[in-house]
């Protein structure tokens, strides 16, 4: 009995002692979201790896809001675990001013950067330097159905009014067969129900804050804004809305329960996809709706790679977003999955007529990236960057407590006036903790 | 009129019922998410949820393609056992000295060490993260092992306390009056009393280790991350990916519900110890 317990004393000693691991020369730890087109990064990074025998990739795939936790966490405490980071626009703008990204200088002529968006560019650059290369980027667009409009004779314009939407969603709703003539997120969050209505606010005129960063909740646009969202939602709108994110939203719509939906450009792949879609031959595309002003009616957004400062190896990070994120990679991925399949929105090289013919939403999405203007967002002026969102680093925590509240009112728990009041008192205890408005 | 045979007869039956209901209503998550993970992405979204579609293994060779599962199922197997291991090897000299050696303060302290399980976890997140940190030990085997041991003692060490309360003092008194050391008395005497309890708490540690997911998440990334590291890593923002999900939690369950049903005789005699004296 004392051998053995000598036995598994030692054994568990050594067990410990074999457990610690640590990162190998060459290899690139990549911390990235799971979704399609990054799955696809993952598995055509194959091509990138032969090229280059000295480096090894190593993938974290994690969901978005536990990827920004992450990362987060990692960056501001110098962790180390990543040499990429998929980020987005907001992360890109607050990191690289701190300097806590490495500034993606000196690309090479043959990278083009000149290709890429300067809308897209501008969004991932803080004083004209570019923190993080884009890999995809995105606006908002609207999704309808073909066959419904034309059953119910209606026609939708090129660049619709939310007016008219809501004019078409009562005309195509049919709650007894299910049918909801409007589908719109719901979910509270700033990423969520906050980047939707964000953008029917800033058509209605309405701006998250005046020149002198005071909250505007309490002005008669949000209360416009809000109101019609939450009466055309609640008389048109699938029932459980307030629980209804992109996904939620995705499915319904392809499930060929929405009439209407406005939401991500990138759900035009998905909604036109026959495996996933009920939908895929009657859908249509038109560009987000207006209302008083067409400004800071569809979003941007994009995924990007940046290297941390804290990056144990830069030098073969840098070879791999400068790959992931080039002309290259885009002419692999036609090769290898389609054209239509190329990271759409970053670069005017990829709407090549091929490109468009093969994904029916592409030019939509092309116009709406050309036209949009983070740096003026809104019909007033303001003295933040972003559409959907305020490039500040208090935005995460006021616009998901701003969208807890709108969540309310779209269920009925709360009126639009309580909650633009609520929002109110929010966003300026919050800006007022902060230190707003900043002097110098 | 009813006789007292037929009333227990009836009673019994509705007990039985009953019983199988309950256990039917707690394994219907498990059966549906093994059933999604047949069924392709657009069939998991239906609504109404369908219980008839035609089966596909595509989630499943979706996954094999994606992920190094194997990889994922090695650093749970590997994190899950050495923390049991190092847990019991502290838990069991404790419980026995608080067991058998009782002072005023020894209730005191059992209840101090439950109440540290009170305190949620992302509150000592930033100290933890910070901690590993400094030591190297992100994205290692070793920090797990070493915070589930942790997070899982104070439970450890109250069962097995309650198992050794119930033997008789005098047992070991006998046994010291034969000669045995210390060493002796826990190994020759104690475990083989209570190895039916000491199993099940071992099971349990195991089970608790096997699907914590917060502290894997947040101080692991490729080189240590286990199955629950895998199962988020399906979860995605934009893209149907229920079905997906599904199948990867199955192949994360699959092996400790294998190990718990080879041991669930252990683990029902474990639980029973000491109920009937």
């Amino acid at each position: 009995m004392k051998t053995s317990a000598n036995v598994l004393l030692a054994g568990t000693c050594l067990t410990l002692l074999s457990l610690c691991t640590s990162a190998t020369a060459g290899e690139v730890t990549i911390a990235t979201v799971n979704n399609s087109d990054m799955i696809r990064m993952q598995r055509l990074s194959k091509t990138f790896e032969e090229q280059h025998k000295d480096i090894k990739l190593k993938w974290v795939v994690l969901e978005e809001n536990v990827l920004r936790q992450r990362l987060t966490t990692d960056i501001a405490t110098k962790g180390g675990q990543f040499d990429v980071l998929t980020i987005g626009m907001y992360e890109a703008s607050l990191w690289g001013a701190k300097g806590w990204l490495k500034e993606m200088n000196d690309l090479p002529a043959s990278y083009a950067l000149d290709d890429v968006f300067p809308s897209v560019r501008d969004g991932l650059s803080v004083d004209g330097k570019l923190f993080a290369l884009p890999f995809y980027a995105e606006s908002s667009i609207t999704y309808y159905r073909k066959d419904l409009f034309k059953a119910a004779g209606l026609t939708m314009p090129e660049r619709p009014t939310w007016t008219q939407i809501s004019e078409f969603a009562d005309k195509l709703t049919d709650k007894s067969k299910e049918q909801y003539g409007i589908c719109l997120r719901g979910k509270a969050g700033w990423g969520e129900n906050m980047a939707l209505i964000t953008t029917v606010a800033n058509s209605f005129g309405a701006r998250w804050f005046d020149e002198q960063w005071k909250p505007q909740f309490d002005q008669p646009e949000w209360k416009n804004a809000l109101t019609f969202y939450t009466n055309v939602m609640k008389k048109d709108g699938p029932p459980g809305a307030s629980s209804n994110g992109f996904n939620e939203n995705l499915a319904l719509f392809n499930s060929g329960k929405c009439a209407i939906w406005v939401d991500a450009s990138v759900a035009g792949s998905f909604v036109t996809d026959k495996a996933q879609s009920k939908v895929a031959d009657s859908v249509g595309f038109t560009y987000a709706p207006h209302e008083v002003t067409d400004k800071g009616s569809a979003w941007l957004y994009s995924w990007a790679l940046a290297i941390p400062t804290s990056a144990k190896n830069d030098k073969d990070a840098r070879a791999f977003t400068e790959w992931a994120t080039s002309k290259e990679y885009a002419a692999l991925v036609a090769e290898k999955d389609g054209v239509s399949n190329v990271p759409p929105g970053t670069r005017a090289s990829t709407y090549t007529d091929a490109y468009k013919q093969a994904a029916p939403f592409a030019n939509i999405t092309l116009e709406s990236l050309k036209a949009v203007t983070p740096k003026s967002p809104t019909l007033k002026p303001v003295p933040y960057v972003g559409i959907q969102l305020v490039t500040i680093p208090e935005f995460q925590s006021i616009g998901t407590s701003v969208g807890q509240q709108f969540s309310a009112a779209l269920v009925g728990t709360s009126t639009v006036d309580q909650a633009l009041t609520n929002a109110q008192s929010v966003a300026e205890r919050e800006m007022k903790r902060a230190g707003y408005p900043k002097k110098g | 009129m009813m006789t007292l045979k037929q009333s227990r007869r009836l009673q019994s039956a509705l007990l039985g019922t009953l019983s199988w209901l309950i256990a039917a209503l707690i394994f219907f998550p498990i059966f549906w998410m093994v059933l999604t993970s047949f069924k392709t992405e657009i069939d998991a979204f239906a609504t109404p949820p369908q219980f008839i579609f035609t089966p596909t293994l595509e989630n499943y060779l979706h996954i094999q393609e994606r992920s190094d599962y194997f990889h994922f199922a090695w650093n749970s197997i590997l994190i899950s056992f050495s923390a049991t291991i190092l847990c019991l090897l502290i838990a069991v000299p404790a419980a026995y000295s608080m067991a058998f050696f009782e002072t005023k303060r020894t209730k005191g302290t059992l209840l101090w060490m439950l109440s540290t399980k009170m305190l949620p976890p992302v509150g000592v997140l930033m100290p933890i993260y910070l901690l590993a940190k400094t030591f190297g030990l992100l994205d290692s085997r070793i920090a797990l092992i070493v915070i589930y041991t942790l997070i899982n003692l104070p439970i450890v060490v109250w069962m097995i306390y309650t198992y050794f309360k119930d033997i008789p003092g005098e047992i070991l008194e006998a046994s010291r009056l034969d000669g045995a050391t210390t060493r002796q008395e826990i190994f020759r005497v104690l475990i083989p009393i209570c190895k039916g309890g000491l199993a099940s708490t071992a099971l349990l540690s195991l089970i608790l280790c096997w699907n914590e997911a917060f502290w894997s998440l947040n101080l692991t990334s490729s080189n240590a991350a286990p199955l629950t590291a895998l199962i988020a890593s399906y979860s995605s923002p934009e893209g149907l990916f229920w079905a997906k999900l599904s199948a990867v939690s199955t192949l994360a369950c699959a092996p400790i519900l294998i190990f718990g049903w080879i041991s669930q005789k252990q683990l029902v005699r474990g639980l029973s110890f000491g109920a009937v004296k």
